[in-house]
C-alpha cells in the first residue's frame, strides 16, 4: 500500500441519521426528568468535581443524548455522586440518577461490544 | 373609518359603535378576521381560532356597522379636518378621525434562498402548517406520514441579512405549539425545534414549552439552520451546529417547517408612508410608546394592533381598545 | 426549477460584456486542463466571432498566494494594477479571467477601490514606482463561464451534440460545480446569485442536459488553498470532496463539470485518490465519475476533436461519456501529442479502473 502521507479526515459533524438515539431513550424511562432539562449549566457551575477536573456534567448529558458514547465513561468516572448538582437544578431534573444510569448503560454497551 | 377588519380593526370597531358613533371597516380581502383566519388553534392555550373568529364577527354585527370587504385602500389622507381613504376604483370613503388597523404580513420565506422553501416541496411555512392542520393531517408532499419534522424559529427575524433586526415575538411559541400539535397527531415521530433564544416571555407560555419536552418529547436544538437541500428520496437534509455540544450536526428530516416572522403588512407600509408616519422596518409609528401609542402625529389618525409593531393576539385586542377610547376621546372633543 | 425560483434568482442578473475582451490566463489550468483555455478563445474568435487579446506579457494575479497568506493585499492589489495596465494598453475595457480565484481576487480589489479611494491611489503610485505604468479600472469584469453562459443560445445552434444518452434518448444527469470565489464573495456577480448560481445550470439546461440538485452542491471541492498545498491538511481537503461525491452518488451523475481551475482538478483527481486509498468509487463500474470544465463540455458539443480539447489527460477517463453522447473520437489517437509523436501511457491506478474504450 502506498504511503500517502495523509488519510482521509473522519467528519466531525454529528449525524443524526446514523447516530445511535435509542439509547437516550432508555435511559429516560428509568429518569424521565432527563427531558425536562434546558442546558442551562447550572449542574456544572456547582459541580464539585468539575471545580478540580474538566468533568462537565451538562455536556455528558447532551453527548449520551445525541448518542456520541466515545469516551464518555471515563468522563463520568471523574463525578463523585455527591448529588449538589440535584439541589440547584430550576427544572428538577435528576441529575445524580441520570449519571448513574448513563454509567450502568455505558458499561453494559461496552459489554455488548466485546462480546460481539 | 377603520382600515383593517382583523382583531385590531374589529375590536375597535365593536367599542366605537357602542358609544353611538357610525363605524366603516374597510377590508381588503372578501371576508373578514385578518391573519386569524389562517390559524386554526391559537397559543398558548389551545383556543379554537374559528371560534374567536365569530366572537369578533358577532360584536360588529350592529346597526352601525358598516362593513365593506374586498376593498383596498391605495390612498390616506385628509382635508379640513376630515379623513378620506381612495381605492383603486377612485371610491372615496371620508370619517371625522381613521384608525389604521392594517396588522401584518408573514415574512416572504423565498427570500431566504438557503432555506430551499418554494423550491423543495417538503420545506413549509407555520402558515402552511396551519393550513395543512386544518386538514386534520400532516403529510409529507409525497403523501406519507412524517417520521421525523423539524421547525426552524427565527426566519425574516432577528435576521440583519433580510433588514429584520426585530424580533417577532410570537414564533417560538408557535413553534412550541405546532410541535405539540405535531406529536399529538403524530405520537412516534421525532420533532425537533432550532432556536437561537427561546423566548417565552408570555403567560402559559413557559409551561406549554415545559410540557411539549416532558409530555410531548419535542426536541430543542439550540442552533441555527444554515442550509436545506433536498435529498434524493426527496426528504430535506438540514446543518446546523448543535451549539450546546459545541459541534456541527447534520439530520435528514421528512419536513421543514419555516417559523416565518412578522413583517409589516404593505397597506401599513405605503397608508404610514403618505401621512409621515413611517417608522423602521415598514411599520407605522405612534407618536410615543409610552403614553401614546395609539395616536400620530396627523391629527384624527389613530393606530391599533401590529401595524406597529410584532403583537400576540391578546395584546392586540388590548392595544385596540385603548385606541378606541382615544378616538372616542377625539371624536367627543372636536 | 419552479416558477418561484425564476422569480427569485431574475434578482441576481449581472453586466456582461458583449465583445472586446481582454482575456488573463490562469496559473494552473494550462497543465491540469491544458486544452480548454486555447477552446475558449477559439469558440469567441472562430464560433462567436468575438474580439479577444491574449496578451504574452500577462502574469499571475497572486491568487495562489494571497489565499494561502503568503501575499499580502497591497502586493496582490499592485500586481492587479499592472495586469490592467496591459489591458490599457491593448485598447479594450472588459476584464475577463479565466480562473474563479481570479476572478474574485479581481472583483474583490476593484471592490476595494470603491469603499477606500485611498487604497487605489496607493495601488497606482505604488505601480508607477515599480513599473511607470499606469492603468485603468475595468468596465467589466466577467468570468469566461460568463460569457459562454451568456452566449449559450447562440453556440446551441452551432452544436453537432447535445447533452442526451443516445442509447435511451434521456437528458444526461450533470453536476454543476461552482467555484466558491466566483458567487460566494459577492453574489451580485453571479449569475443567479451564490445559492442556486445559473451561470453552469442554465448551459446544462440549454443543451438538453438534466442538472442533478443534490444535498451538498453548495459545498466547497475541497482545494482551500492553504489546506491541499500543506501535505499534513490534505486529508481535510479530500474529507470535502468525499462529502459531495457520496451526496451526489444516489443520482447517478453522468458527469460533472465545474467552472474552477481547483474544482474541476479536485473533483478529478480526488477520485483516483480516494479510490487508491479506500477503494471506494462513486459510480457503478468503479471508473469514476468524468469530470469535465464548462469550456471543455462547450467544445465537446461543438465537435472539437476530444484530444484537441486535453480530454485524454484527465484522471478518470472520459470514454464513457463520449459513447454516452455518440461522440466520435480515434481511440489511437488518444496519446498522440500535438507535434504527431507517441506521448506514452500513463501508468494505471490499482483500483480506478481505466478502461480507453473501443
Amino acid at each position: 500500500m502506498k504511503n500517502w502521507g495523509f488519510k482521509i479526515s473522519r467528519p466531525r459533524a454529528i449525524d443524526f441519521d446514523t447516530a445511535d438515539l435509542a439509547e437516550y431513550s432508555k435511559l429516560v424511562e428509568k429518569v424521565p426528568s432527563a427531558k425536562r432539562c434546558l442546558m442551562c449549566g447550572a449542574c456544572t457551575a456547582t459541580c464539585s468535581a468539575g471545580n478540580h477536573t474538566d468533568f462537565n456534567f451538562r455536556h455528558s448529558h447532551l453527548m449520551y443524548r445525541r448518542g456520541q458514547f466515545e469516551g464518555l465513561a471515563e468522563e463520568l468516572d471523574k463525578c463523585m455522586l455527591c448529588g449538589k448538582c440535584k439541589m440547584v437544578c430550576p427544572r428538577g431534573v435528576n441529575t445524580r440518577a441520570i449519571i448513574y444510569n448513563m454509567r450502568i448503560f455505558l458499561n453494559d454497551m461496552n459489554y455488548k461490544n466485546i462480546e460481539s | 373609518m377603520i382600515i383593517g377588519g382583523g382583531p385590531a380593526g374589529l375590536e375597535a370597531a365593536y367599542n366605537i359603535a357602542i358609544n353611538g358613533y357610525k363605524v366603516t371597516i374597510l377590508e381588503k380581502d372578501n371576508e373578514i378576521g385578518g391573519n386569524i383566519k389562517k390559524w386554526v388553534k391559537l397559543f398558548p392555550d389551545f383556543g379554537d381560532a374559528a371560534e374567536i373568529r365569530k366572537a369578533f364577527a358577532d360584536k360588529v354585527n350592529k346597526g352601525n356597522i358598516e362593513i365593506q370587504t374586498g376593498v383596498e385602500i391605495s390612498e390616506l389622507y385628509s382635508e379640513n379636518e376630515k379623513w378620506f381613504a381612495k381605492n383603486g376604483n377612485n371610491v372615496i370613503y371620508s370619517a371625522d378621525a381613521a384608525l389604521l388597523a392594517t396588522g401584518f404580513e408573514a415574512f416572504d420565506a423565498r427570500r431566504k434562498e438557503e432555506l430551499g422553501y418554494g423550491i423543495y416541496d417538503n420545506v413549509i411555512t407555520s402558515v402552511d402548517f396551519e393550513e395543512m392542520y386544518k386538514t386534520g393531517k400532516i403529510l409529507t408532499a409525497q403523501g406519507t406520514v412524517p417520521k421525523r419534522i423539524a421547525f426552524l424559529n427565527c426566519v425574516g427575524s432577528r435576521d440583519e441579512k433580510v433588514g429584520n433586526h426585530y424580533c417577532s415575538r410570537v414564533c417560538c411559541i408557535n413553534a412550541v405549539k405546532q410541535a405539540t400539535e405535531f406529536k399529538e397527531l403524530v405520537p412516534d415521530a421525532e420533532a425537533y425545534c432550532f432556536y437561537m433564544d427561546m423566548r417565552m416571555a408570555g403567560q402559559f407560555y413557559e409551561e406549554l414549552y415545559r410540557k411539549s419536552q416532558e409530555k410531548y418529547n419535542v426536541n430543542y436544538i439550540r442552533g441555527r439552520i444554515s442550509e436545506a437541500a433536498a435529498t434524493f428520496d426527496k426528504r430535506i437534509q438540514i446543518k446546523s451546529e448543535d451549539t450546546l455540544t459545541g459541534l456541527p450536526m447534520k439530520m435528514t428530516v421528512d419536513i421543514l417547517v419555516l417559523m416565518v416572522g412578522i413583517e409589516s403588512s404593505a397597506s401599513t407600509t405605503e397608508l404610514s408612508r403618505q401621512n409621515g408616519i413611517n417608522g423602521e422596518y415598514g411599520f407605522a409609528k405612534s407618536l410615543g410608546l409610552y403614553i401614546s401609542d395609539n395616536l400620530t402625529k396627523k391629527a384624527g389618525l389613530f393606530l391599533a394592533g401590529s401595524c406597529k409593531r410584532p403583537l400576540t393576539l391578546p395584546e392586540t385586542v388590548a392595544d385596540s381598545r385603548a385606541a378606541s377610547v382615544q378616538i372616542l376621546n377625539y371624536l367627543k372633543l372636536n | 426549477m419552479t416558477e418561484t425560483k425564476k422569480h427569485f434568482w431574475n434578482e441576481y442578473q449581472k453586466e456582461i460584456a458583449e465583445d472586446n475582451f481582454f482575456y488573463e490566463r490562469s496559473c494552473i489550468r494550462q497543465s491540469f486542463f491544458p486544452g480548454s483555455e486555447t477552446i475558449f478563445l477559439k469558440i469567441l474568435t472562430d464560433d462567436l466571432g468575438k474580439n479577444i487579446i491574449d496578451d504574452p506579457n500577462q502574469h499571475t494575479c497572486t491568487g495562489i498566494g494571497y489565499h494561502s497568506d503568503v501575499v499580502p493585499f497591497d502586493t496582490t492589489m499592485t500586481v492587479v494594477g499592472r495586469l490592467f495596465s496591459l489591458m490599457k494598453d491593448s485598447g479594450v475595457r472588459n476584464y475577463v479571467p479565466s480562473c474563479v480565484t481570479s476572478f474574485g481576487v479581481f472583483t474583490e480589489v476593484v471592490e476595494t477601490w470603491k469603499h477606500f479611494p485611498e487604497e487605489l491611489e496607493k495601488t497606482r503610485d505604488n505601480l508607477r514606482k515599480a513599473t511607470g505604468r499606469e492603468f485603468d479600472i475595468p468596465e467589466n469584469i466577467a468570468h469566461p463561464s460568463d460569457i459562454i453562459y451568456k452566449y449559450r443560445k447562440e453556440l446551441k445552434e452551432k452544436m453537432k451534440y447535445q447533452l442526451v444518452n443516445r442509447h435511451t434518448g434521456k437528458p444526461l444527469k450533470v453536476v454543476e460545480h461552482i467555484g466558491c470565489h466566483y458567487g460566494k464573495i459577492f453574489s451580485k456577480h453571479a449569475v443567479g446569485g451564490a445559492e442556486f448560481p445559473q451561470v453552469l445550470a442554465g448551459m446544462i439546461e440549454e443543451w438538453g442536459g438534466e442538472v442533478v440538485d443534490y444535498p451538498e452542491r453548495r459545498h466547497c471541492c475541497g482545494f482551500g488553498f492553504r489546506q491541499y498545498l500543506v501535505m499534513a491538511n490534505r486529508g481535510y481537503s479530500v474529507a470535502n470532496t468525499k462529502k459531495k461525491f457520496e451526496s451526489m452518488k444516489p443520482y447517478k451523475p453522468d458527469f460533472i463539470v465545474a467552472n474552477c481551475p481547483g474544482c474541476a482538478m479536485f473533483m478529478d483527481r480526488w477520485q483516483y485518490t480516494i479510490a487508491e486509498m479506500e477503494g471506494i468509487t462513486y459510480d457503478d463500474n468503479k471508473m469514476g465519475i468524468p469530470v469535465l470544465t464548462y469550456e471543455e463540455m462547450a467544445g465537446m458539443l461543438l465537435g472539437y476533436n476530444p484530444w484537441d480539447l486535453g480530454l485524454q489527460i484527465h484522471q478518470v477517463q472520459v470514454e464513457q461519456l463520449l459513447d454516452k453522447i455518440g461522440i466520435e473520437y480515434n481511440p489511437d489517437d488518444k496519446f498522440i501529442g500535438k507535434s504527431g509523436k507517441y506521448l506514452g501511457e500513463p501508468e494505471k491506478p490499482e483500483n480506478l479502473v481505466v478502461d480507453y474504450g473501443k
